[in-house]
């Protein structure tokens, strides 16, 4: 692939629908207590204000693994509950992740019809390439999950009250 | 937009152009209907209705940045249909028969993505 094409593909967009309240899915994706039922399972914190910290912490079997006990930090840029909100994210795995930098990500929430919201995750990668593969790659592929599987371990969660196994 | 069915993702997959519109925004995200035009032997009118079908089946989502209209390929939907599919038969023969396939037909497979 030209190097035009990997620049232009910087932006990925994830899009789901899920069968729960706004604020289910607000909470699901802010607070520890949710986080650590799907995905990763490590536990989220959320200063959730413009300028506010924000900090995702490793399982212990993760840092078992030799994982940092922060393995993604960033920013709250803004926060809209339970609609909107846009933060920065970069990972703290190793030196190569950390230099990649901050990354923009945003989340937005919006009832849809009957009962649905949809969950659109707009990730902005530009100049990350490597978190780039990492969070569009499959379960399967390289141990790692992207989006698109832990958004539907979470619409799993929220639907059913149980992870996808 | 109602919310994504199997029905209505099975039924976008089912076109080859279709699957061709998919194909090129998996090698370039997020792209304008010109530059998808571009690539196709058909109206700019029989592209729109073809992203439209993809559109209203979750399998991409438009943004604006300006004046322009990308698409970027949501692969959510097929996410899940691999979840509620091919998990629950066998997905490890499928995997190995896919692996073979990919192996035998790699090389010709190629060539004719970048001749597309």
């Amino acid at each position: 692939m030209s190097e035009e094409s990997k620049t232009r593909m910087t932006t990925q967009v994830y899009e789901i629908y899920i069968r729960a309240k706004p604020q289910a899915i607000w909470d699901a994706i802010t607070k520890p207590e949710w986080t650590t039922r799907y995905g990763y399972q490590g536990p989220v914190q959320y200063d959730l204000r413009a300028g506010g910290k924000f900090r995702a912490l490793a399982t212990p079997p993760l840092i078992a693994m030799g994982m940092p006990e922060v393995v993604v930090d960033g920013e709250v840029i803004e926060s809209e509950p339970p609609k909107r909100l846009v933060q920065t994210y970069r990972f703290l795995f190793n030196d190569q992740m950390k230099a990649e930098g901050f990354t923009r990500l945003t989340f937005e929430i919006e009832q849809a019809a009957s009962g649905f919201c949809r969950l659109t995750v707009t990730h902005e990668l530009e100049g990350a390439p490597t978190m780039a593969f990492m969070v569009a790659s499959k379960f399967s592929e390289t141990g790692t999950g992207g989006w698109s599987w832990i958004l539907s371990d979470l619409k799993s969660l929220l639907e059913t009250g149980n992870r996808m196994e | 937009m109602q919310c994504v069915n199997d029905d209505a993702v099975f039924k976008a997959l089912a076109d080859p152009t279709r699957r061709f519109l998919l194909d090129l925004l998996f090698a370039q995200n997020g792209q304008s209907l010109t530059a998808l035009e571009s690539e196709l032997k058909m109206t700019r009118f029989g592209v729109m209705k073809h992203l439209r079908v993809l559109e209203n089946a979750g399998l991409i989502v438009t943004r604006w940045s300006g004046r322009e209209k990308l698409h970027f390929l949501n692969p959510v939907p097929i996410r899940l249909i691999h979840d509620r599919w091919i998990d629950k038969f066998t997905e490890q023969q499928v995997s190995a028969l896919t692996d073979l396939k990919m192996q035998l037909e790699g090389d010709a497979c190629r060539k004719s993505r970048k001749r597309a």
